[in-house]
């Protein structure tokens, strides 16, 4: 592995939001902040580990919020069938999507660029044809919100509990396994990969069947944790996961990454809002949400900028579309 | 009709004599498809061999086909412009700004002028900061043009406190909606700024670096071609084209809605573009094409609209042609 150079920046930065955070703000270490932070940002960090495994292939995914959108309309409609239904059934949406998306990248040879454009462009029609484009209140009388509103041991909400074990095992999958070492092959070089005779196409179907699942799951903690279906949801979800990765020092040319950093990664971006939001509650400043979107968008800058710093600038000959 | 052609540096000649169906679709599918789709509007839907139904589609696709030009040329660099839509509403939150200030009031001309001029320079620093980011510090197009795709969009909000700006000012609608022999000013400017930008890539010392580095940028960069200023150039050009486009949404509209002007605008100037027959991995910019392509995006939009299809299935149906689009151009490449 090329150095970690890459990487320490991004805990160097949440450690440093953290201490600004404490320091600054009465509530940030409360029991509730933590556990609301950790609960809505719960959806991101799963996108942006599936992001992760894809963009070290290489590839990407933009449809990501669109099929959470669309995980999350089969979710609610499964709802009164109870938690062990509609929590399947909706990771299986979002599996379904990215059998397609893999069908279309390894067999058809489409750059994933486009197919998962083509993919967000269909979770999105499909969410809104499936729910007459309303929102999709589920059954409140069924186990189904316990999953998003309740807490694990009266501690930690459910979703962060599950996003640790999703965490978790992929880490062990990308630093354990030959399936994972495939994956950060694949991403330095497709070709020899093939030519050592490493099974590509079962990896990059992997990726893609992967990050489709974490984005359905992201949709079932959204209808769990609202209450609803939301089929107008998810928009800009890809970028927030993308930008997670590039933050946590993966490259998206493929062949480096670490799912820790991406996982700090996306909790820097949440804390970035979650600061934003304490300093809005004290008065000193008043941003509206469009400023937010500035600041998100300075703040991808910068951290773009420093990895260019901190890696030498090599990846200046890599510079392209991931196909 | 497709300008589009290989550079000298590509390791392809001219491509291979079969005579397949496959390879007929392939060269002249974007005509076919057109055509298809006329034929069949013509048949199916009602009144639409109307000159209503014209104006309509050519006032609907003039800012598509700008926008797709531009991203023709990003695109022929093996680059790829996230921030078009974001360009867009800053260009048209920016214009009856200066119009309908103080000073715009007081000096008409200088204001409608200023109104022109400065959200196009804006577009254009945007322009060249994709175009740095990209060429100079060397990050890749899809994450250099996101940050703008991200904030542009935010700074136009903040700049109009996100509020919708309408206005009254017949000058600057003209762009959106006068007409020149009857037909709408934007579907004229889209043709003379095809036709202008299809001469730059065709006919220019520019166009054949450019053809070249998409080709192959490190042979094109050893043959001695500039490479960085080329590239800078090719995303100030789409920059400026989507300022353009988004100044008409705003002149059609008699208003600046910068949180819908230009919205996943780039997509279907991506689509338009790969449908037109550019080559994701560069090389390739068929300005007409692009041209076509948006043609074909908007038609298959109004096809399904006019035949009471629902907008969301309009969107499954834009998706599988984007796929089905760049399957027959991979294939012809390998």
């Amino acid at each position: 592995m090329r150095g970690n150079t890459r990487t320490n920046g991004v805990w160097l930065a949440l450690a440093v939001l953290i201490v600004f955070g404490l320091l600054r703000y009465e509530n940030f270490g409360s029991a509730y902040n933590i556990a609301s932070f950790l609960n809505y940002n719960s959806m991101f960090i799963l996108i942006a580990i599936g992001m992760c495994f894809v963009i070290m292939t290489g590839g990407i995914d933009l449809s990501v919020g669109s099929v959470a959108a669309f995980a999350s309309v089969v979710a609610a409609y499964l709802s009164p069938y109870g938690l062990e239904v509609a929590l399947p059934g909706g990771v299986l949406a979002g599996v379904g999507f990215g059998a397609v998306h893999a069908f279309a990248i390894v067999v058809m040879r489409v750059p994933p660029f486009i197919t998962t454009l083509a993919g967000m462009l269909a979770a999105k029609g499909g969410a809104l044809v499936l729910s007459g484009a309303k929102t999709i209140a589920v059954d409140w009388g069924s186990n189904f919100t316990k999953l998003g509103m309740e807490n694990a041991l009266g501690v930690l909400p459910w979703t962060i509990v599950i996003v640790a074990g999703v965490g978790l095992t992929a880490w062990c999958v990308l630093e354990r396994t030959s399936l994972g070492r495939t994956v950060l092959a694949i991403g330095d070089s497709e070709e020899a990969s093939t030519l050592m005779g490493l099974r590509v196409n079962r990896a990059k179907v992997f990726v893609y069947l992967f990050s489709g699942g974490c984005a359905g799951l992201a949709g079932v903690f959204l209808a769990s944790g609202f209450g609803a279906g939301q089929p107008l949801e998810g928009l800009g979800w890809e970028l927030a996961a993308i930008a997670s990765v590039v933050v946590g020092g993966t490259l998206l040319t493929g062949g480096l990454g670490s799912v820790p950093a991406t996982v700090a990664g996306a909790l820097l971006l949440g804390l970035v809002f979650n600061i934003l939001n304490f300093e809005n509650g004290r008065g000193t400043i008043s941003l509206s949400a469009y400023w937010q979107l500035v600041i998100r968008g300075a703040f991808l800058l910068v951290v773009i900028l420093l990895q260019t710093r901190m890696s030498g600038g090599h990846d200046a000959a890599d510079a392209r579309v991931p196909d | 009709m497709r300008t589009g052609t290989r550079s000298e540096t590509s390791p392809r000649g001219r491509p291979s004599p079969d005579v397949s169906w496959l390879r007929l679709i392939r060269r002249h599918g974007t005509v076919a498809a057109l055509l298809a789709l006329v034929i069949f509007n013509a048949l199916v839907t009602p009144n639409f061999l109307q000159l209503q139904t014209l104006f309509v589609n050519i006032s609907q696709v003039a800012t598509i086909a700008i926008v797709a030009t531009g991203m023709a040329l990003v695109i022929a660099t093996e680059g790829i412009d996230l921030s078009v839509g974001a360009v867009m509403a800053l260009a048209g939150a920016l214009a009856p700004l200066i119009f309908m200030s103080t000073f715009g009031v007081e000096h008409p001309v200088l204001g409608l002028t200023a109104a022109f001029v400065l959200p196009l320079t804006v577009a254009a620093a945007c322009g060249l900061f994709n175009g740095v980011m990209v060429s100079f510090l060397g990050i890749q197009p899809i994450i250099a043009t996101l940050i703008l795709f991200i904030s542009g969009r935010g700074i136009a909000q903040v700049l109009t406190n996100g509020n919708l700006q309408t206005f009254s000012n017949p000058a600057f609608s003209y762009l959106g909606t006068g007409k020149i022999l009857g037909l709408p000013f934007q579907g004229w400017l889209t043709l003379a700024l095809a036709a202008a930008i299809s001469w730059l890539v065709t006919r220019t010392v520019f166009g054949r670096y450019l053809l070249a580095i998409g080709g192959n940028e490190r042979a094109a960069s050893l043959a001695g071609a500039p490479v960085r200023p080329v590239k800078i150039g090719a995303y100030v050009i789409c920059a400026i084209l989507a300022g353009i486009a988004g100044l008409i949404v705003v002149a059609i509209n008699s208003a600046s809605d910068a949180a819908r002007n230009g919205n996943l605008m780039e997509l279907d100037a991506i689509a338009a573009a790969v449908v037109g027959g550019a080559v994701l991995q560069g090389g390739r910019a068929p300005i007409f094409g692009a041209v076509l392509g948006a043609v074909i995006i908007q038609l298959v939009k109004y096809t399904l609209l006019a035949n009471g299809v629902a907008d969301e299935v309009a969107l499954i149906v834009k998706a599988v042609i984007i796929v089905l689009a760049v399957y027959l151009q991979q294939t012809r490449r390998e």
